[in-house]
């Protein structure tokens, strides 16, 4: 089970004071959290993709890149990569380059983008959304896999003998996760290939998540890829923690009342109860996340967002310490209860190359036998 | 046969209010035309979920409370939607509720229009704002749609017919009705679709 955070990269201003930081300072803080998040034991960094203001982050390969040099273990991912607007091919060159340069330690999230005129932006139109996801992943899949590629769609420009550079590291494309807080389409993508499926429930009650994620679960079994348990899951969450649950309420309220996303809408009593967010004491977050389990089944991946609505950077920090000092390492300890050895720990690099190269063995094992059927299996 | 559900918007903001009032006449009198067909109601008062619509605009989701009354809705063999008219339209609160709908919901639903207003000079409201909302989201607006000015309310003819031909004309269509029982597949995938797009793996 990884732990880790994702951040949407925004600059939004402090309720409590009107202040803003500027755009430098909140890459700067960005980085700064990045580094924070692999000295208190969390295991993923993720990084969104804007290209509007008020957000900073159109650039998530060069942050991520500059923050690998700067950590060891940490795994960086996106929250999400636009395989919608971008082209699958930069997608392949830039995440394989980082992949390269941070060892292995990157997975990528796609993502279709909630930001309209991103589409005409670059060219594209909204209406085609799922075609393009699904269309671009076709080919960003195969350009990770096959050495050359030939290739002809609806939305890009054909390829002949196209060999995207660098390759994959060791051979191995990094994790890709499909992120979707409502389109079958997508569970049904990330299932056919065997990928993650991360939900972003952050926002929303779980009941519905629920049913999205067990439809990708009977999916993933039904395309062979193991049993709906064995799935890959990942899902989102927010918390706002002080050693005392009423000054985590009173401090954070006013973030809350003007968050972005939430704010002046429905009451921080009422968000509380209806979606993941957990304003209170670190127990209080405990109780709330290992409870998730129960909802969606034993899963790979927890993400929290904690640096957003204007928080300052001190606070961020000091909410990271609380993360991963008090609440992760118990989570970790009750996410592992009971959990069935056969339910996939969270993607690593090193997991999968061992994976296929076990794959190797026994496929090499098997032509022995039926040397007729390795041609439908490497294709 | 099993029993008809017949949903009710009312988007009344006065308690009690002569929309309300209205909505409950169009509801027995359709109940009457139903003659012995098993009937159940559901009302929903949009002043009760006023807070629960707006929230549901800014966060995208609705209210174990609105969910109920969308689902009861949207679920529904008809529907009665009555609104006020304000500023030569329905009000606010009844577009707003109507916006938070999946675009899809009221598919095929029999709808019989109602409105109030202050005089009768607004009665067109129904037929150039209500109808063309409930033609766009591809609902079965009834002919008869029913208006009542405050004077309606003191006069000895004239409403009264109308409420029963427009109850006349949804009853007819509730008792054939088999939305309710439909069952709606949220996961149902795009008719064509494939994993890997049009193109196919290659």
């Amino acid at each position: 089970m990884q732990f880790g955070i994702f951040t949407v990269s925004d600059v939004t201003t402090d309720p409590t004071d009107d202040t803003t930081p500027t755009e430098g300072e909140r890459i700067k803080a960005l980085v700064t959290i990045a580094k924070k998040a692999e000295e208190v034991g969390l295991d993923v960094f993720a990084l969104g993709e804007h290209h509007n203001p008020p957000f900073v982050s159109s650039s998530p390969t060069t942050m991520l890149g500059y923050i690998a040099a700067q950590t060891t273990d940490l795994i960086l991912s996106t929250s999400t990569t636009l395989i919608t607007t971008n082209d699958p091919v930069k997608i392949a060159e830039d995440y394989a380059m980082l992949q390269h340069l941070a060892d292995g330690r990157v997975d990528v999230m796609m993502g279709r983008g909630n930001t309209g005129p991103v589409y005409p932006w670059f060219g594209k139109d909204i209406r085609d959304g799922i075609p393009l996801a699904i269309e671009n992943y076709a080919l960003l899949h195969r350009l990770w896999r096959e050495d050359f590629v030939d290739w002809q769609g609806q939305y890009r420009t054909p390829l002949q003998g196209f060999q995207s550079t660098p390759r994959p590291l060791d051979g191995v494309p990094p994790f890709v996760w499909h992120g979707s807080i409502r389109s079958p389409e997508i569970a049904e993508q990330a299932a056919y290939y065997g990928d993650g499926f991360f939900a972003n429930n952050i926002f929303w009650p779980k009941e519905h998540y629920m049913r999205l994620i067990s439809y990708y679960r009977q999916r993933f079994e039904h395309y062979g890829h193991g049993t709906a348990a064995q799935a890959i899951v990942g899902l989102g969450g927010q918390a706002f923690m002080r050693a005392k649950s009423q000054d985590a309420v009173n401090e954070f309220r006013p973030y809350f009342d003007n968050a972005p996303v939430y704010g002046h809408g429905p009451s921080m009593e009422d968000f509380t109860a209806q979606t993941p967010l957990t304003v209170g004491s670190p127990q209080e977050v405990i109780d709330k996340y290992a409870g998730m389990r129960e909802h969606f089944g034993d899963y790979q991946r927890q993400l929290f967002l904690m640096d957003h609505a204007g928080l300052p950077l001190k606070t961020v920090l000091e909410q990271l310490d609380i993360l991963g000092e008090e609440v992760v390492p118990v989570l970790r300890k009750e996410f592992a209860v009971n959990r069935p050895a056969d339910v996939p720990e969270g993607p690593t690099h090193t997991a999968l190359v061992a994976k296929r190269d076990a794959a190797a063995v026994s496929l090499a094992e098997s032509s022995l036998v039926e040397p007729a059927e390795t041609a439908e299996v490497t294709a | 046969m099993t029993a008809r559900k017949l949903a009710v918007v009312t988007a009344g903001l006065s308690q009690p209010s002569s929309t309300r009032l209205l909505a409950d006449r169009l509801t027995e009198a359709t109940v009457r035309a139903l003659d012995g067909v098993e009937v159940e109601i559901t009302v929903v008062e949009l002043r009760d979920v006023a807070q629960d619509v707006t929230n549901n605009l800014l966060t995208g989701f609705a209210s174990p409370r609105l969910d109920a009354a969308i689902q009861a809705v949207t679920g529904a063999d008809g529907l009665i939607a009555v609104t006020p008219i304000f500023t030569t339209s329905y009000s606010g609160l009844f577009k707003s509720f109507v916006d938070v709908l999946d675009p899809q919901a009221l598919t095929g639903m029999p709808v019989l229009l109602g409105a109030t207003g202050g005089t009768e000079r607004h009665s067109l409201a129904i037929d150039y704002a209500m109808r063309p909302l409930f033609s766009y989201l591809h609902a079965v607006a009834l002919p008869t749609g029913v208006y009542a000015a405050s004077s309606d309310w003191g006069s000895a003819d004239g409403l009264s017919d109308r409420i029963e031909r427009a109850a006349s004309e949804l009853a007819a269509q509730v008792r054939t009705s088999d939305r309710a029982q439909n069952i709606r597949d949220p996961f149902a995938l795009p008719e064509g679709f494939s994993p890997v797009g049009a193109f196919g793996a290659q």
